[in-house]
């Protein structure tokens, strides 16, 4: 069963269209790359899906649950609060700027919202947060704040913070935009590892490389459309398109 | 000599009681009224904004006049002059502080609030723990700026016959021919805007830790 459902999904900002018409699945345990130029409506996308954006029209099903609809008459219906916070908790989200609450320590950047959503004590919240710091290789970092880490540890921290949640499907929106090369490996690594573990994820992003290596299928968009879909590496190796191949060739 | 000072603590006993009955007050009212400044209804938006307008844009002097006589005109019976103080004080502060709230809340990065929602944080939740700890570190020079005025402005209540520190010291001048008693209020309103200034410094470095 397809863990995310989108069906003809169209967002206008003012006057411009940017998504024109989105239609594609998500199965669990898959890995997903949306590959695309700029202002392509690629984050877009995953903005709608995470409800930070409304759409004009169209339909998005998560995890078995209707976010929103779209009835024959074009009227857009969306789910009531409790559905849309019950949905909202099957997804993570990992933005380019990290978006760190930086008044926070780095653990209760982590522990905040599992406290306040699942009520843990506050030694289970630490304990939680503590392993996934572990897992990110930032164990010494847990009383530092934001400001006093690199931008490749900040991206990190707001990964175990996404994490901590237990979502179905963890976002990421151009993780690595906002980094310099160096630091763009580390989180790279750390999404690969994430991949190797099945998490299901969508990853939009411009590292051609990465998004070949670690995706089971890859969708690349132009426009506010889905110009082509490819399985594995396909679409990297084959791509069938005219606008994807000019696309790709400059990598 | 001594008679002199004891009536000035009185007086400024009484221009404290102003000052912290004005913060107390106006502080969580300029909040209130920030949000309305804010808000998405026109309607509220405009009142909100027309209220602000009226007082930044008259004397205060001539809002305590307006308070402590309207009830007069209008009801024929006329409030009692402290109150009439207090409550000219705090609308008055209230618009002041609603737009530095106002500058301090739309300063926090929008991503700020992105970040809260997709982690299911409440809205109530992220304004009081995320939004409102933010706000209150930008904010702070602005605040102490005003809360310092606050002190000053006190001197004012006098004008509708409360007997202020500054109103005691002009009492005392006049009677003892000297204008020693308006230096000495002078030192007092000094000595309390220090310590305003202090608190403001030592909250400042507690809110340091991170930037």
């Amino acid at each position: 069963m397809s863990i995310i459902e989108v069906i003809n999904l169209k967002k206008t900002f003012t006057s411009l269209e940017v998504l024109k018409g989105i239609s594609f699945s998500l199965n669990e345990g898959e890995v997903l790359s949306i590959i695309g130029p700029s202002g392509s409506g690629k984050s877009t996308l995953l903005r709608c899906i995470t409800n930070l954006e409304r759409v004009e029209s169209g339909t998005i099903i998560i995890g078995g649950d209707t976010l929103v609809e779209t009835s024959r008459e074009g009227k857009v219906l969306y789910a009531d609060k409790e559905t849309t916070s019950r949905i909202g908790q099957r997804l993570g989200l990992v933005f380019q700027n990290f978006n760190l609450f930086p008044h926070f320590s780095v653990l209760r950047n982590i522990t905040e919202a599992p406290r306040h959503l699942f009520k843990y004590s506050k030694e289970e919240a630490t304990e939680l947060a503590l392993s996934l710091l572990e897992k990110m290789g930032l164990a010494d970092k847990a009383g530092a704040y934001p400001y006093q880490l690199s931008g490749g540890q900040q991206q990190r921290v707001s990964i175990a913070r996404a994490l901590a949640l237990h979502p179905q499907v963890l976002c990421f929106d151009e993780p690595t935009s906002a980094l310099d090369p160096e630091l763009t490996g580390e989180i790279l690594a750390v999404i690969k590892e994430l991949a190797n573990e099945q998490m299901t994820m969508v990853v939009v992003t411009h590292e051609m490389a990465f998004a070949r290596d670690i995706s089971n299928r890859v969708i690349f968009m132009d426009e506010g459309l889905i110009v082509e879909e490819g399985e594995g590496d396909a679409l990297f190796v084959n791509p069938k398109n005219e606008r994807t191949k000019r696309f790709l060739s400059r990598f | 000599m001594g008679k002199l000072l004891l009536l000035m603590l009185e007086g400024t006993f009484t221009s404290l009681k102003i000052f912290f009955l004005t913060l107390l007050f106006s502080l969580p009212l300029g909040l209130i009224v920030a949000k309305g400044r804010m808000s998405k209804f026109r309607v509220v938006s405009s009142i909100v904004n027309g209220y602000i307008m009226i007082m930044r844009g008259t004397p205060l002097i001539l809002q305590l006049i307006f308070v402590y006589f309207a009830p007069y005109y209008i009801f024929g019976a006329s409030t009692d002059r402290f109150t009439a103080v207090i409550i000219a004080f705090v609308i008055n502060y209230a618009a002041y502080f609603a737009e530095i709230y106002r500058g301090g809340i739309q300063s926090i990065p929008q991503g700020q609030i992105e970040a809260s929602k997709v982690l299911g944080l409440s809205k109530f939740h992220t304004f009081t723990h995320i939004v409102m700890p933010q706000v209150v570190k930008t904010i702070l020079p602005s605040m102490g700026n005003e809360v310092i005025t606050l002190v000053k402005d006190t001197a004012l209540a006098q004008t509708i016959g409360v007997a202020e520190l500054f109103r005691v010291a002009q009492n005392a001048a006049a009677r003892q021919f000297s204008t020693t008693p308006i230096f000495i209020a002078g030192l007092f309103y000094f000595i309390m805007n220090g310590v305003v200034s202090k608190s403001f410094d030592l909250i400042e470095k507690r809110l340091d830790y991170y930037k």
